[in-house]
């Protein structure tokens, strides 16, 4: 009688499953590489899908940015008169939000919003069968269910984070216009006054790279859920608290390097 | 007895599923323990079993959704373990399969549902023959004004009659019925029951039909195998399972029949 392979434990139990799950996350990404390059690219379900991405989180980045944009100004704007240097609040509130905060807070909020409901809507159609009975149709359910949600993360991600970048700029600018009678004109110069190129491809890749993250992570949870609805609410929390970590420790690898960049 | 319960024997076409010796553990729980099961051209079987006898697995194994441990299985002429990707998908159009659940894309509207496949698989096909193609199919399980509604709309059968429908849309040479009459009244039974024969006749369709029903594994088969821990117990027709000293079996069957 054959028995089912038991594996081998290495180290511990946990320890050897948590590389397990490295091991197959790898793969998961490297699948995605092989098959996104590849037709059929179905391009109605990655414009459906950059809708739900995209038009469906304008609202809540458009209140959170605008908000961040106020508050942020507001609270630097004691430091920077406390040196006599208010009229510095442009340039400074300009770097904050569009080499780190613009980028960041979307790729949070996308986290929880997009990867949440990636994470539970691919896990729902696993435990009800829908993506074998795609494989019985012949149809890639890789292919049609998670390339298109990676790539519309991909993409929709990092023009929200210039949504975002622009919507807080325009709170600040009523923040500072309200404290000194400064012109739309001016302030945005004023704001974009230290911001290099190299500042703005930063932000740009970065945003790409967490949209990325955002989406394969949600694909990853959702497409391996475990059966049930337990495996469900599972998948969605897992993605969601995976991608906000996988957001930050992005984060200091390319502020590092973009960083080493500028010196350079 | 000689008169036959069951529908004349059809077991003369050339076989287009064959199974031998095939085994399939999850883990430590042996779930098929070496079966071995011939279907020919024409033929319909249904498969009886206890819930949880491994009826499910055994057919996601002929489609390829499962893999199995060991044995060898041959479907339409192709070894399917030894598919690439692109094989296994040309082979699958040529397989139906009506999941237990009904398993609808639950975005999708009863239309979509059946149109997807088609429209995924069979390029440059127009509008029109995409409606007319879904049309005859919700006819033959008689949903045709069910196709604007949701998955969610629709009752238990329902769902189950649109999954065989979505099964039917590519005129599959070799149907997999799982459970197809489970949770139906006895009228939508029958309708279903002489639908599983319809499609038999018109398209000389091969089929494996896993049932609890025995009037449905009656009316609609030419064979009726039985699983029992993991093996198929040599059996054919209704009455010789009947005789079987199997307690398994005369469970199963005295249930059916308590008057
Ligand atoms: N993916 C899986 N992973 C682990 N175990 C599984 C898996 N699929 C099925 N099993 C186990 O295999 C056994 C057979 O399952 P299967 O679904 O084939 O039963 P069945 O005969 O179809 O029963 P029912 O009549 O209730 O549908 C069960 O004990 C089940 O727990
Ligand atoms: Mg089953």
């Amino acid at each position: 009688m054959i028995k089912g392979d038991t594996p081998k434990i290495i180290f511990s139990e946990q320890i050897d499953q948590y590389f397990m799950g490295v091991y197959s996350a790898y793969k998961f990404v490297i699948r995605f590489f092989k098959e996104v390059f590849v037709p059929p690219f179905h391009l109605r379900a990655i414009i459906t899908q950059s809708y739900e991405i995209g038009v469906k989180s304008l609202a809540l980045i458009s209140v959170t940015g605008f908000i961040i944009g106020i508050v942020f100004t507001k609270q630097s704007r004691p430091s920077l008169e406390d040196f006599g240097a208010a009229s510095w609040l442009p340039n400074l509130v300009g770097i904050a939000i569009i080499r780190a905060l613009g980028p960041v807070l979307t790729a949070l909020i996308c986290a929880g919003k997009v990867g949440s409901s990636i994470g539970a809507e691919l896990s729902s159609m696993k435990v009800t069968e829908q993506i074998e009975a795609m494989e019985v149709s012949a149809i890639n359910p890789f292919k049609y269910l998670v390339v298109t949600r990676v790539v519309a993360s991909t993409i929709m991600v990092p023009l929200l984070a210039m949504y975002c970048v622009f919507i807080g700029l325009i709170g600040s600018y009523i923040n500072v216009h309200a404290g000194e009678t400064t012109s739309f004109t001016t302030f945005f110069k004023d704001a974009f006054s230290s911001i290099t190129f190299i500042d703005l491809s930063a932000a740009t890749a970065k945003a790409t790279v967490y949209g990325f993250t955002i989406g394969i992570i949600g694909c990853y949870k959702g497409y391996n859920a475990t059966k049930g609805t337990h495996g469900v609410g599972k998948a969605a929390n897992e993605a969601v608290v995976l991608a906000m970590f996988l957001v930050f420790l992005e984060e200091v690898i390319i502020v590092q390097v973009s960083n080493w960049v500028r010196y350079f | 007895m000689e008169k036959t319960n069951c529908k004349e024997d059809k077991n003369q076409g050339e076989p287009v599923i064959s199974i031998q010796g095939l085994h399939k553990s999850f883990g430590a729980l042996e779930v098929l323990k070496g079966i071995d099961l011939i279907v020919c051209k024409g033929e319909n079987v249904a498969v009886l079993g206890k819930s949880g006898s491994g009826k499910s697995v055994l057919i996601k194994i002929i489609v390829g959704l499962l893999k199995p441990d060991r044995g060898s299985l041959k479907v339409l002429e192709k070894e399917v373990e030894a598919l690439n990707g692109k094989e296994l998908d040309e082979l699958r159009l040529r397989i139906g399969f009506s999941f237990q659940s009904s398993a609808l894309y639950d975005s999708m509207s009863v239309f979509q549902n059946l149109a997807f496949p088609l429209i995924m698989n069979v390029k440059h096909l127009a509008k029109k023959e995409v409606a007319e193609a879904v049309e005859e199919a919700l006819e033959a399980v008689g949903l045709k004004d069910k196709a604007e509604r949701m998955p969610a709309e629709l009752s238990g059968g329902q769902r189950k009659r649109v999954g065989i429908a979505r099964a039917l849309i590519l005129k599959p040479e070799i149907m997999l019925y799982d459970e197809p009459t489970a949770g139906l009244d006895p009228i939508t039974s029958a309708e279903i029951n002489e639908l599983i024969n319809e499609v038999q006749e018109k398209y000389n369709t091969s089929s494996i039909i896993i049932t609890h029903d025995l009037t449905c594994a009656k009316n609609t088969c030419n064979r009726i195998v039985m699983l029992v821990e993991g093996k198929f117990l040599p059996s054919g027709k209704f009455e010789e399972l009947f005789k079987t000293d199997n307690q398994q079996v005369k469970d199963f069957f005295s249930y059916n029949f308590i008057q």
